[in-house]
């Protein structure tokens, strides 16, 4: 018979434990074991992005982690961005800008955003798409990604900003 | 009321940029898409797929796979024997091969276990003994190789489909051209790569009700496979279409797990689960199809096209999907942007034993697309006129019938072409033709040599082929111009009941619920569902509660493709909507004492628009409502209009209107390594009215990126001993653009709104990829004097056209001839020009 294996983490800031078939990626530890579907697959191999959780603060991709690694770890998933029922301002200008289209990769993206801006508060274009580059979206085209975070950041910081005109509403 | 006015009221909803109404969802991991669900007692599906691409099964043994532990049944073809496929005339497939494999990947077992590995073991324990069969691995060793069949259907051996239409005197337009141009192209097959792998998971009842949960785009289609091929009622079918992560046209199709996880449940009586590895979704596929074109164009001295001959062979892959349907509209869309006064068309479709194409984004038409757009530039430079102004010179005018009987209604590619020409300064960046002219008929002739033999630019063309480069050698401009139906005019089946159907319910305390069968893929169908509801009744988009593509509780929408759903749904919203409207208003007239026709909706209130302050709140106008007629249901429903076209073939093309885009890419072509980087691309699109304009946006840019994609590296590529197993069905070796490769994108959207649309709407989804692939192909052109006639525009191939100029070549990469193909007489229309009534003329007997 199987033996599980049995970790205990930090998620998404609270005490977990959880046990599972020991060869079992996280990927497969946070969707099938811990009931966390929010994290999304797209190759299992490593070459989308789009299994990108937070461990340690880090982005890595879940597909390529044993689940028995995260032993002690501390790991972020999609389901913890929000906390007291208030959106992360990237969910939020994700959300209002129309960066999620099918909304499979954004998971991903939201995590792998979320390390950028904690590290650079201020990232150019070229430092978000440096940041954002393992990570695939076939429907947006990226550009209301870069903008959302744009956005996000600025709000973090404390500033205000709105998207330009012509993101929006296309040039005059 | 039409469409556009609104009741006289200004428009609340329709026009902002609201988020998307599932828009938070999706940011917080709470969408659950058909991998997501986890049912108790689940099983799960693996399906064991050949690795031959042509072979004759002659024995599959279970004996080893059943005795594992944990494995709960095994089926094969014989347990679902029936055929099915997404057309009529294309009921090819099966959900397991039953005696014979067409390509790798073709499925042949499928079994369900207690969990996945133990699934995946057994997989690996059935044995299949296989007798390989020859394999037909281009369309033209399914032209020339008659033996052995992929299919004993067809028009002829290993060709599918062959048609040849002509609508007028062809001859005679040639006849009047002052210069007649012949080109070749190839356009490469490429496929979705959705980041969602296809999921499906089934469960049937203890009450013998089946319920499938699918990532389908089409799931009123996957209903009608179901019921046929289970052989169970279509009433104790239920499809519930889950949110698409990603679509693009390679959900289409039903699918072979999808009915197979069905079986295995009605089997098992437990529900059962099969997610696609990303490697099958590759061999699912029914992507881009590779089509090898000719096209002949006569023209007189300023551009105008006096007759086209556009041929088409289609690579269609080992079964038929959409093929038929793909084959037509490689050349039913040449006529809808400039004025094509007489046309033929000739298209075939090949089998091949290679993963099977369908429709992806753009559907049949990117590739003639690209190669009328190129052949046009190519024009273009013989004329010595600027490639912009001749195409703005000879467009198809607005509320006219093209030669092939397609009806434009609004046209702004007028509007399209003037804004980017405008943005990327064209006029100041476009600095003419070189001076030595191709001789009239035929390829460009080599000028002088731009780079010496090491491929290096030579000192004199630094500053320029002709002297008059105003963009340094390297860095080149083009454009190109196209259009899209929004909407396929008839459904796949043939049937009179409308395409789309909306229902709206209301309730006493206010709420409203709006019943649909379209599914969103991205797009945000859900979303326009909500706003146009919105509009109409004056409330606010978030108050209303969307439910959508699930086939017990919503009427039937034909699905998320043709770029259909925002016209098709939009009109039936309205319908419903304003009838929902209408009960309203006649309850709160009756109550305030007010002309019916002075009763206003908005800001969540019935009120009379004379006197503001009198009104009532909108759920109290419900509750006046509901107590005057009853329960308040309204439905509205859509049919596209009736098309003029009545000949054999005129099926493919027609739609409600057609959204127009032109593009100007900007490019940097590095003349040692050949790599091609888009600096950027200026994009106007025609979409009528935007029902969202930030939606609109995240389409056209998605659009520019996928045709980037498409144009600089995106192809299925098969090896080269039999040229049929895939060469990388991987994710990172199917390259697609990244972060770092993707373009800057400048966006123009006109508004010119069409009366067809809702609210004047049009298409968005798919047209803005279409102008993209031709107008990187013309800005390389433009950078460093090759012309690559084929797509991709790989490094390589940039190279080997750069060296073979700098040794006197034309510069020029692409495919030489076209196959030999005995067409069949083709089927002759008389253009509306000529007095035609949209039906084929009588056969005549032609004596040679």
């Amino acid at each position: 018979m199987k033996q599980k294996a049995h970790i205990s983490l930090t998620l998404n800031g609270e005490a977990a434990e959880v046990a599972f078939a020991p060869h079992k990626t996280l990927l497969e530890v946070l969707r099938e074991d811990l009931g966390l579907t929010g994290t999304k697959h797209g190759c299992e191999l490593g070459e989308c992005g789009t299994c990108t959780v937070l461990v340690d603060g880090r982005a890595i991709l879940s597909c390529l982690m044993l689940g028995l690694d995260a032993d002690g770890r501390e790991v972020e998933t999609i389901e913890g961005m929000a906390t007291g029922g208030q959106l992360h301002p990237l969910q939020v200008t994700f959300a209002d800008t129309g960066a999620a289209q099918c909304g499979y990769c954004t998971p991903g993206f939201l995590l792998a955003a979320r390390e950028l801006i904690e590290k650079s508060p201020n990232p150019t274009r070229d430092e978000i798409k440096e940041a954002l580059s393992g990570n695939l979206c076939r429907c947006t085209g990226y550009i209301k990604i870069y903008e959302a975070v744009e956005l996000a950041a600025a709000r973090v910081r404390g500033e205000e900003m709105e998207l330009p005109r012509e993101s929006v509403y296309g040039y005059e | 009321m039409t469409k556009n006015d609104n009741n006289g009221k200004p428009l609340s909803v329709v026009g902002k940029p609201f988020r998307k109404v599932d828009a938070r969802a999706k940011c917080t991991g709470q969408t659950k898409f058909a991998d997501d669900i986890f049912l108790p007692r689940m099983l799960y599906c693996k399906i064991l797929r050949s690795h031959h691409p042509h072979a004759l099964i002659k024995n599959i043994d279970l004996s080893k796979a059943l005795a594992l532990p944990g494995v709960i049944a095994i089926i094969t073809g014989r347990d679902l024997p029936i055929p099915y496929g997404i057309l009529p005339v294309s009921q090819d497939e099966h959900a397991l091969c039953i005696d014979k494999v067409r390509f790798v990947g073709d499925p042949v077992a499928a079994v369900a276990a207690i969990d996945e590995d133990v699934a995946f073991d057994a997989m690996n324990l059935i044995d299949v003994e296989y007798e390989p069969l020859n394999t037909i691995s281009s369309i033209e060793e399914a032209i020339m190789i008659d033996e052995p069949r992929i299919h004993e259907y067809g028009d002829d051996n290993n060709v599918h489909k062959k048609v040849s239409l002509e609508f007028g005197e062809v001859d005679d337009g040639f006849a009047e051209a002052d210069l007649i141009r012949e080109d070749t192209f190839f356009y490469e097959g490429n496929t979705h790569l959705p980041m969602e792998q296809h999921a499906a998971v089934a469960y049937l009842d203890t009450d013998e009700k089946l319920t499938l949960w699918s990532s389908t785009q089409t799931p009123h289609y996957v209903h009608r496979a179901l019921t046929r091929v289970l052989e169970i009622p279509a009433s104790h079918i239920r499809v519930i279409a889950t949110p698409n992560g990603g679509g693009f046209g390679g959900k289409s199709d039903p699918f072979n797990h999808e009915i197979v996880v069905c079986k295995l449940s009605m089997i098992t009586g437990r529900p059962v689960k099969c997610t696609l590895t990303r490697e099958e979704v590759f061999y699912c596929h029914r992507g881009r199809h590779p089509v090898l074109m000719h096209i002949r164009t006569g023209v007189k001295k300023d551009g105008a096209i006096t007759a086209m001959h556009f041929k088409s062979f289609l690579d269609g892959g080992a079964y038929g999907s959409y093929g038929v349907a793909s084959t037509f509209y490689t050349g039913a869309l040449q006529t809808v942007t400039y004025e094509v006064p007489r046309y033929k068309f000739q298209g075939l479709r090949a089998f091949t034993n290679k993963p099977p194409c369908g429709p992806k984004r753009g559907h049949g038409t990117p590739q003639p697309r690209y190669a009328l757009e190129v052949h046009l530039d190519k024009i273009a430079e013989e004329l010595r006129l600027d490639p912009a102004a001749m195409r703005r010179a000879h467009l198809v005018k607005p509320n006219t019938l093209t030669a092939n009987y397609l009806r434009i209604g609004s046209m702004g590619l007028g509007a399209c072409i003037d804004k980017v020409v405008e943005g990327a300064d064209w006029k100041n960046k476009f600095s003419g033709w070189k001076q030595s002219v191709p001789g009239a008929g035929r390829g460009p002739q080599a000028g002088s040599p731009v780079v010496d033999a090491t491929g290096s630019p030579s000192p004199e063309n630094l500053s320029g082929r002709n002297g008059n480069r105003k963009l340094p050698y390297g860095r080149g401009i083009g454009i190109a111009c196209s259009s899209y139906i929004c909407g396929a005019g008839l459904p796949i089946y043939w049937n009179n009941m409308p395409q789309s159907g909306v229902q709206l319910r209301l309730d006493r305390q206010g709420g409203v619920c709006v019943m649909c069968g379209s599914i969103d893929i991205g797009q945000g169908s859900d979303s326009i569902l909500a706003y146009i509801v919105a509009e109409v009744l004056g409330i606010d988009p978030f108050d209303i509660r969307v439910v959508t593509a699930d086939t017990d509780l919503t009427p039937v929408d034909l699905g998320s493709y043709s770029s259909r759903v925002t016209l098709m749904t939009g009109n039936a919203a309205i319908q419903a909507a304003e009838r929902a409207r209408e009960l309203l208003v006649l309850a709160v007239a009756e109550k305030l004492g007010v002309a019916i026709e002075n009763i206003s909706l908005g800001e969540r209130r019935v009120f009379d628009v004379e006197n503001p302050e009198v009104g009532v709140s909108f759920a109290e106008a419900v509750v006046l409502a509901e107590s005057k007629f009853g329960t308040i249901g309204t439905v509205g429903s859509y049919s596209p209009p009736r098309s003029p076209g009545k000949y054999k073939g005129a099926g493919v093309g027609p739609s409600p209107a057609y959204s127009y885009s032109a593009a100007i890419a900007e490019v940097d072509v590095d003349a040692s390594t050949g790599i091609v980087i888009v600096e950027r691309v200026w994009i106007a699109h025609d979409i009528g009215k935007s029902i969202n304009p930030m939606l609109v946006m995240g389409q056209v840019e998605g659009g520019v990126y996928m045709g980037l994609g498409e144009i600089l590296m995106e192809e299925m590529a098969y090896r080269a001993n039999r040229n049929v197993v895939h060469k990388f069905p991987s994710m990172l070796e199917y390259k697609s653009p990244t972060t770092m490769e993707m373009c800057d994108v400048k966006t123009y959207l006109i508004e010119d709104p069409d009366p067809n649309g809702p609210f004047g709407a049009k298409e968005v989804g798919q047209g803005p990829l279409l102008p993209v692939p031709p107008a990187v192909a013309n800005a390389v052109y433009n950078a460093v004097g090759v012309r690559i006639d084929e797509v991709p525009i790989t490094p390589e191939k940039v190279l080997k056209a750069l060296r073979e100029k700098s040794k006197g070549g034309d510069g020029r990469y692409g495919p030489e001839s076209i196959p030999a193909v005995q067409w069949p007489e083709p089927l002759r229309v008389l253009t509306p020009a000529e007095g035609g009534d949209g039906r084929e003329m009588p056969r005549v007997a032609v004596h040679s």
